[in-house]
């Protein structure tokens, strides 16, 4: 059953076997998406009719490859920007989260940190509506007590950060508590037996220790925000997120364009993440 | 032992309770300008927290604590004139030797110049001058060691404080470092309060002793007083080795009492604290007082046993001993090859001088 | 402690972001949306406060057929997510040796990185009518005409699973590798068979990964929209359908409010179910 136990042969064959099956289905759908990307077809299917290049440098007027399709570049860009500043956000938010709720103390503490928890359960698109509303709500009250449009509370990319960030913050808090969990209290009391504030501690001392998972946590937060979905449909204004401009298109109909755009993002996204493991790993 | 001027510390009537639980229970001393004072306890018995309070990291009780004179309540850890080296150290990794010395003079915002010389000459001082660059994973125990105490006493504190820092160590090396610390302490000059639950490396090091137990001091004073006069049976069993008898007074007369032990042997021997006739009573009887084979019996208290084992340990060697009543009892064996004849199986004659053996009034 | 007093700086300085995000971002818009589900207009036009959108809810059997559907879908799901994941968990903690098991979970987790999109569609151009799948069966002559095999109940399943298979299987096996093989080995011999053994042993084990999982996995599919929206049938609605429906299509806030509190109650309701069953706690399920 386990290594050390002996096993039929049938046994450790079907369950091989099994195994192979399972990772046939996890990289099927991707290893196709990338193979028909160079497939010299007007449509994303087989027959094979040879390779090329054209769904990536194409200038049309037939095809129009990726590097040269201004609306899905303009796309890509602004997933850029979002992801950009959510981590950013949600880094630094999230952090704040993990030293108050492992090292402060105050009253309705536990209230809060099931608060905190509470995105983890809130399916994604309630998060975009409910986003949606309130501000909707706080752009109408502005606009019916001052008299000014906040552009703020419409649909636009500030919406979409703040959309991503409200759930995507609450996985770099737990992120960064679990490393926190593991950290030497008496190297704060040595620091500030040493003569240093808290706040020098702080800086000096913890934060030190938990680059490494800061630094990860960013990363995963860029990542889930550069691929969200659900949340940002909500919210999207009239610039919309990569994954956004690809549903649209793929809903009404795709060409291989799209899977030249999915190739980028599968080589962009396992490079990340293979850096991201490289670096985990080694701090261990 | 009121607070005077010369005292670098004083510590008066403090409490600890954690709940229901007394840690630190009424404590009261000081300790003067420049001296090596050891606080000596079981595990458990409250000397981390009592050590915790005077740097600040917890809060008394009630009670006081002083430091040249200044009082400390309310002022913050960060903020006191005492400096702690940790049970584990608590060198901060990511920095290295220099970066770890440095960071209390960053603290205060010294020029680099002057950190940079003060660094210097505090390496040069623990014996470790070219280790500046080193990262603190790469350094033996010995040298975290002494990177924690140069760490703590380039700030020049009013007193340093160690909370068992040998504790890490192995035998050998924890040897080593006792005499090493001594003669340090000795050059700078610096006030110590040194903790630890080894008996022996608070006789060897300190000026003064204060013995611990379940957050009460026991008895305060000098190495050779703790263990040639000790106050209370704690003390006695816990400073040193002793034998130990259960019995009854039988007569006083004068410093002295006539015990009567269970199994019938008649000692006369010293008496300390509340001793009457008819009382139960502990004897304690150090195993180097005991004189094999006395040719001198005049005024001794004599006796015969059986040799079990003989424990060889170098100038350290005991007899293993019964009496005929199958009481265990340790004796000195010196090694002036004069008892080389002795055999396990043996039976031989031992005595000891009433002066020697100390007679407390028996807890209930 | 002591150190956490000394300094109020610290505290305020933590404490005033994260009271700003879980305040405005969190608290208010939900009870905004609660506000808003109650909210209506008479027949002349005029905001007034009704349950008519709640009303609507039971009365039109389309709603609730949809509700239903996607609850019992969603659970559907999370079982078959589960029994997928467990061998598979198993096979890369316990069996197979252990210079493969590092590469093994990071062939496991790479695909998760990818963004869902590209997943579906990736299995888009596998299935459909025109797709490669089709291609093959064609080619060997196993159909004569293209199947469809898009667009149905059962294709949509397996999306799902597909795209929350890695929040099944990673708590799963994080649990599994505190078991300790000798356990195993002491109830082989003492005669239990495999049955036993992942009865007694295993899946009490491994219950806190389970329980973490499963709650991940059914609130993931319970909030999709992309995978049913892509690859269910056109008449199989799923109830994020029908909200973005309410909010894009027809504009009626109010009544996609209540749909989206309605769904909100219901991941909670089940959440909270599932955390009683296993007796856990949630803070322990998200560390
Ligand atoms: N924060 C606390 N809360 C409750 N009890 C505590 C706390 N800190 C210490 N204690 C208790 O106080 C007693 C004394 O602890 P302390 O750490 O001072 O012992 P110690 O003498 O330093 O022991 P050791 O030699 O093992 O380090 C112990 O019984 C401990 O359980
Ligand atoms: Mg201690």
């Amino acid at each position: 059953m386990i290594r050390t136990l002996p096993n039929t042969k049938r046994y450790s064959f079907t369950y091989g076997t099994f195994m192979i099956c399972y990772f046939v289905f996890l990289f099927a759908p991707l290893f196709v998406t990338c193979v028909l990307a160079f497939n010299n077809s007007d449509f994303p299917s087989l027959p094979w009719y040879g390779f090329s290049l054209d769904w990536f440098v194409a200038s049309g007027p037939e095809r129009i490859g990726i590097f040269n399709d201004s609306q899905n570049l303009r796309a890509i860009l602004t997933s850029f920007q979002t992801a950009f500043w959510v981590a950013i956000f949600s880094t630094i938010v999230g952090t704040c989260a993990a030293f108050l709720f492992e090292q402060e103390d105050f009253p309705f503490k536990n209230l809060l940190y099931f608060l905190m928890l509470a995105p983890l359960v809130i399916p994604g698109v309630i998060l975009g509506i409910s986003l949606l509303l309130a501000a909707n709500t706080a752009g109408t009250f502005v606009e019916n007590s001052f008299g000014i449009d906040v552009a703020l509370f419409r649909p636009s990319f500030w919406l979409v950060v703040m959309g991503q960030f409200s759930f995507i913050t609450t996985f770099v808090a737990l992120v960064v508590s679990a490393r926190l969990r593991k950290f030497d209290h008496t190297l704060e009391e040595a620091a500030m037996n040493l003569g240093a504030t808290r706040l020098e501690v702080i800086w000096h001392i913890t934060l030190k220790f938990l680059r490494p998972a800061v630094i990860g946590a960013g990363a995963v937060a860029f990542l889930m925000s550069f691929e969200n979905f659900n949340t940002t449909l909500f919210l999207v204004g009239s610039k919309p997120t990569l994954p956004i401009n690809l549903y649209l298109q793929v809903r009404d109909g795709s060409t291989p364009v799209i899977n030249a755009i999915s190739l980028l993002l599968i080589v962009g996204t396992f490079c990340l993440a293979l850096v991201n493991l490289y670096f985990s790993k080694e701090k261990d | 032992m009121g607070p005077s001027m010369n005292n670098d510390l004083s510590v008066s009537n403090l409490v600890k309770k954690f709940g229901d639980f007394t840690a630190v229970d009424n404590v009261t001393f000081a300790v003067p300008q420049g001296s090596f004072f050891s606080i000596l306890g079981p595990s458990g018995c409250g000397k981390t927290t009592l050590l915790r309070m005077i740097a600040g990291f917890e809060e008394p009780t009630s009670g006081n604590i002083m430091i040249r004179g200044k009082d400390m309540a309310g002022v913050g850890p960060n903020l006191r004139p005492v400096n702690l080296v940790f049970q584990h150290l608590a060198l901060f990794p990511m920095m290295n030797v220099e970066e770890n010395i440095a960071f209390g003079l960053r603290r205060r915002k010294v020029d680099s110049a002057t950190i940079k010389k003060k660094i210097e000459a505090i390496l040069e001082r623990v014996g470790l001058p070219d280790y500046a660059k080193h990262q603190i994973g790469q350094l033996s125990g010995g040298q975290k060691q002494r990177v924690a105490i140069a760490r703590s006493l380039v700030l020049e504190p009013s007193v340093l404080l160690l909370d068992e820092p040998l504790g890490a160590l192995d035998l050998k090396l924890r040897e080593q470092m006792k005499v090493e610390l001594k003669k340090l302490q000795a050059k700078v000059g610096t006030t110590f309060v040194y903790i630890t639950h080894d008996q022996s490396e608070a006789l060897v090091m300190s000026d003064r002793v204060v013995v611990m137990n379940q957050g009460r001091f026991e008895q305060l004073g000098t190495p050779q007083e703790l263990y040639g006069q000790p106050l209370t049976p704690f003390v006695a069993q816990f400073v040193g080795d002793n034998n130990l008898w259960s019995g009854e007074i039988t007569e006083m007369s004068g410093a002295d009492a006539i015990i009567r032990t269970d199994e019938g042997f008649i000692f006369r021997s010293r008496v300390q604290g509340e001793v009457t006739v008819g009382r139960r009573a502990d004897l304690f009887l150090r195993p180097e007082t005991l004189r094999i084979q006395p040719e001198d019996k005049e005024g001794l208290n004599i006796f015969n046993v059986t040799v079990k084992t003989i424990l060889f340990d170098g100038a350290n060697s005991r007899l293993l001993t019964v009496t005929p009543e199958d009481h265990e009892l340790l004796v000195a064996l010196p090694q002036n090859r004069r008892f080389d004849y002795i055999q396990p199986g043996q039976t031989i004659e031992v005595g000891w001088h009433p002066e020697a053996g100390v007679c407390f009034a028996a807890g209930d | 402690m002591v150190i956490s007093k000394s300094s109020k700086a610290a505290l305020w300085l933590f404490l005033t972001p994260v009271l700003c995000w879980l305040l405005l971002l969190i608290v208010l818009p939900h009870i905004d949306l609660l506000r808003m589900s109650f909210g209506g207009e008479n027949d002349y036009g005029e905001h007034v406060w009704t349950l008519q959108n709640y009303r609507n809810f039971f009365t039109e059997p389309i709603y609730w057929n949809t509700f239903l559907r996607t609850a019992i879908f969603s659970i559907i799901t999370t079982i078959i997510t589960f029994l997928l994941a467990m061998p598979v968990a198993f096979y890369i903690v316990k069996v197979v040796r252990p210079r493969f098991q590092g590469a093994m979970v990071l062939m496991l987790l790479l695909p998760f990185w990818v963004s869902e999109l590209v997943r579906v569609y990736g299995w888009m151009i596998l299935l459909r009518e025109s797709g490669v799948i089709n291609h093959f069966l064609l080619k060997f002559g196993v159909v004569d005409r293209p199947v469809e095999m898009l667009y149905n109940d059962a294709t949509m399943i397996m999306g799902l699973v597909y795209t929350s298979m890695l929040f099944m299987v990673v708590p799963i096996i994080s649990a599994m590798e505190s078991l300790d093989d000798s356990l195993i080995e002491a109830a082989h011999d003492l005669g239990s068979g495999k049955l036993v053994i992942w009865y007694k042993i295993i899946l009490p084990h491994c219950k806190p990964g389970i329980t973490s999982g499963s709650i991940v996995v059914f609130m993931l599919v319970l909030g999709n929209y992309l995978t049913p929206n892509l690859m269910g049938g056109k008449n199989s609605l799923w109830f994020t359908e029908q909200i973005y429906n309410q909010f894009i299509a027809s504009f009626n806030w109010n009544q996609g409010a209540a749909f989206g509190f309605l769904l909100l109650l219901l991941s909670s309701l089940i959440i909270w179910i599932g955390l009683k069953l296993s007796r856990q706690k949630l803070g322990e399920v998200a560390s």
